[in-house]
């Protein structure tokens, strides 16, 4: 277990080292690109050019720029944004994330929760018209993008049934932390956390309904029938849980790509001042610094899930554990 | 006659398919006493397996469509509710498949697996269950039972995992075990220490068993009775030794034929059973053999009855009269034997 911790340890530096190097690179060295640029505003003289330079260390060497923006996310935290003079990057990350952990975790319950009912469902009512309903639905939840699902649940609830009884308790789009007012954090939250979750119940309901159907053509699920175990302990016990192994490494996958600020567009749609809608403004600034911090920080969530997905392979399928 | 544990009367079970309806056992009865152990043979897709599995009604094809009765201990089988199912099935009859490296849930421990069947049908704590699993692996012959009892499937090798599986069925003492193919995914060393367990344990236990193999040399180890399948129906039933020494049906001299003997003259080849087997779905008009059958005659056109032909209890369905058989079914079997006594009398 050491071994495997100091490994996966070391892996993340170097993903994260690699990942790193490439933004760098991808930013700062593409020919057209000058970060000076941008800092300067429209028409600024050489003078002022040469000026930003120095004062943002771009006219050193590339691998002394490169470690300079390295130790000041790393060590010093204190890498200055360059469209918002003065704002720190690191801290604003920091303030950012519980907004998208609170979006991604509440997200990630409805769906997985949603996700088993609708599998589960639609394997066992197959042969019945059910089946292919539930189906289509959730072929229906993929298709949507959750841009224009965000923008139409917010038409919905935040104008034109907003005054009706149905949807009035739903505060203005915006972030409330929960330390503020549970109840506020819970209601801003429940269409985005739904409106998130709906792309994924579709997906997920999907893969766990093939997988079911699959695992129930197991011997294995045939010798739990011939016990004498009743179809419900058959389904969730030796079925399900089999599912499960496929189910939750997939589930690892999205929650760290969507903890890492995957989850841009619900924020974006619904206003919600996370890391993703962060990563959205510096893109659309092409304020760098900031697309360094967000994509480091979003390359270690998917590291991390990556390793903990692992860990939980282990634990769900004794034949991947080491002897 | 001993008190009959398993009565199948007309068994059939049919298939609708894209291509028709696919017969797989087409009328199938046969009777298994308390305590003895019946052979099933017959090749590929001759309905062993299935039938044995329409008589745990372990078939949930929603496609499948079932006739005939099965009668346990004087109750149908085929008439019971899921929850009396339940109690029949692992308690009552229990059940070992072909292929033991997928037969056990990969993701438990095989202690808990065995636990939890004993659990379905005993009111027992958890560690009464599993010191019967102990116990149980003990008796099938697993080394070190105490510590292998927490270790998984894929910890153990074919032949261990079979023997796990004959623990897991004789778990509740079943009166009926029935085992489809036990030894065909094994090694012939171990398929015979599998076959000597399930008999000591049939003693042991005193269950009742039926054997369904592809295997002559399987069924000439342990079975008491035989019964030969061929294209969903029984065409042979009777004593191990009727089958193998008076066999009435040209299928089974065929199937007696092709086995390699070393107590006999060597032949120059082994007799083959010319053709395939027939498609289920278009069975041939009258016997189903009869288009492979070197033996076939005017009156093979219509479907022969299995009945008593020979000897009361040794049943077989072919119209060929019985002294004619005697006199061909030799030379089918081994030729090169009835050639060299020829040779030597002339």
């Amino acid at each position: 277990m050491l071994i495997f911790i100091v490994r996966r340890t070391l892996w993340t530096v170097l993903v994260l080292f690699t990942i790193s190097v490439l933004v760098f690179v991808i930013f700062f060295k593409t020919p057209g690109v000058d970060p000076a640029r941008a800092i300067a505003g429209r028409n600024p003289s050489p003078k002022v050019m040469a000026e930003i330079r120095h004062q943002f260390g771009l006219d050193r060497p590339f691998p002394v720029q490169y470690g300079l923006m390295m130790k000041k996310i790393f060590i010093t935290h204190d890498l200055v944004s360059y469209s918002n003079q003065g704002t720190k990057v690191i801290p604003e990350i920091g303030a950012a994330a519980p907004a998208t952990l609170s979006l991604v975790f509440g997200a990630a319950i409805i769906w997985v929760v949603m996700a088993i009912l609708m599998g589960v469902a639609a394997a066992v009512l197959r042969g019945t018209v059910l089946d292919p309903i539930l189906m289509i639905i959730a072929l229906i939840g993929i298709s949507m993008p959750v841009f224009w699902l965000g923008e139409v649940v917010n038409l919905v609830t935040q104008s034109r049934l907003h005054h009706t009884f149905l949807f009035s308790w739903v505060p203005p789009l915006g972030y409330t932390p929960f330390t503020q007012s549970p109840v506020l954090w819970f209601k801003g939250l429940i269409f985005p956390w739904i409106t998130l979750s709906i792309l994924y119940i579709g997906f997920y309901a999907r893969v766990l309904r093939a997988n079911l159907l699959e695992i129930q053509n197991e011997d294995y699920i045939r010798t739990a029938r011939a016990k004498g175990l009743t179809e419900r302990r058959v389904l969730f016990r030796h079925t399900l849980r089999n599912s499960m192994i496929t189910f939750v490494s997939l589930f690892g996958l999205d929650f760290g790509v969507l903890v890492g600020g995957g989850a841009l567009l619900t924020e974006v749609v619904f206003a919600i001042h996370g890391v993703g809608f962060l990563t959205y403004q510096s893109l659309t600034n092409l304020d760098l610094p900031v697309i360094m911090a967000t994509v480091i920080y979003g390359a270690f969530f998917i590291v991390l899930a990556n390793t903990l997905v692992d860990i939980a392979y282990a634990g769900l399928d004794p034949r991947v554990r080491p002897a | 006659m001993a008190e009959q544990l398993l009565e199948v009367r007309n068994l059939k079970v049919s298939f609708r398919t894209e291509d028709g309806v696919v017969r797989a056992v087409d009328g199938v009865s046969f009777t298994v006493s308390e305590g003895e152990t019946l052979g099933i043979v017959g090749e590929s897709g001759s309905g062993k397996s299935v039938t044995m599995m329409s008589v745990m009604r372990l078939i949930i094809d929603p496609n499948a469509t079932f006739e005939g009765e099965v009668i346990y201990k004087g109750r149908d089988l085929m008439s019971l509710n899921q929850a009396e199912l339940r109690q029949v099935r692992g308690s009552e009859i229990a059940m070992i498949f072909q292929d033991p490296m997928t037969s056990l849930n990969p993701v438990y421990r095989v202690g808990w697996q065995i636990s939890e069947q004993i659990r379905a049908h005993e009111r027992v704590s958890k560690q009464a269950a599993r010191a019967r699993a102990i116990e149980l692996l003990q008796a099938v012959g697993i080394p070190h039972p105490a510590e292998r009892v927490d270790d998984f499937p894929h910890q153990f090798s074919g032949g261990m995992r079979q023997r796990v599986m004959i623990a897991m069925a004789l778990s509740c003492s079943p009166s009926l075990l029935i085992a489809d193919e036990p030894t065909t995914a094994l090694d012939v060393t171990i398929q015979a220490q599998i076959l000597e367990l399930i008999r000591k344990l049939k003693d042991e236990f005193g269950s009742a068993v039926v054997l369904i193999t592809h295997d002559m040399g399987v069924v000439a180890d342990v079975a008491d009775r035989v019964a030969v399948m061929y294209a969903g129906r029984i065409v042979e039933m009777g004593s191990k030794h009727d089958v193998f020494y008076d066999a009435e049906h040209p299928y089974t001299w065929g199937l007696l034929g092709s086995i390699a003997r070393i107590d006999r003259p060597k032949p120059r080849r082994l007799t083959t059973i010319r053709g395939l087997p027939p498609s289920l779905i278009n069975l041939p008009p009258g016997c189903a053999f009869g288009p492979r059958c070197p033996q076939r005659f005017e009156m093979c056109d219509q479907v022969p009855e299995l009945a008593p032909r020979a000897a009361f209890d040794h049943t077989d369905a072919c119209h060929l009269d019985p002294t004619i058989k005697r006199n061909r079914r030799d030379r089918t079997i081994h030729p090169e034997l009835v050639e060299g006594t020829n040779e030597q009398s002339a």
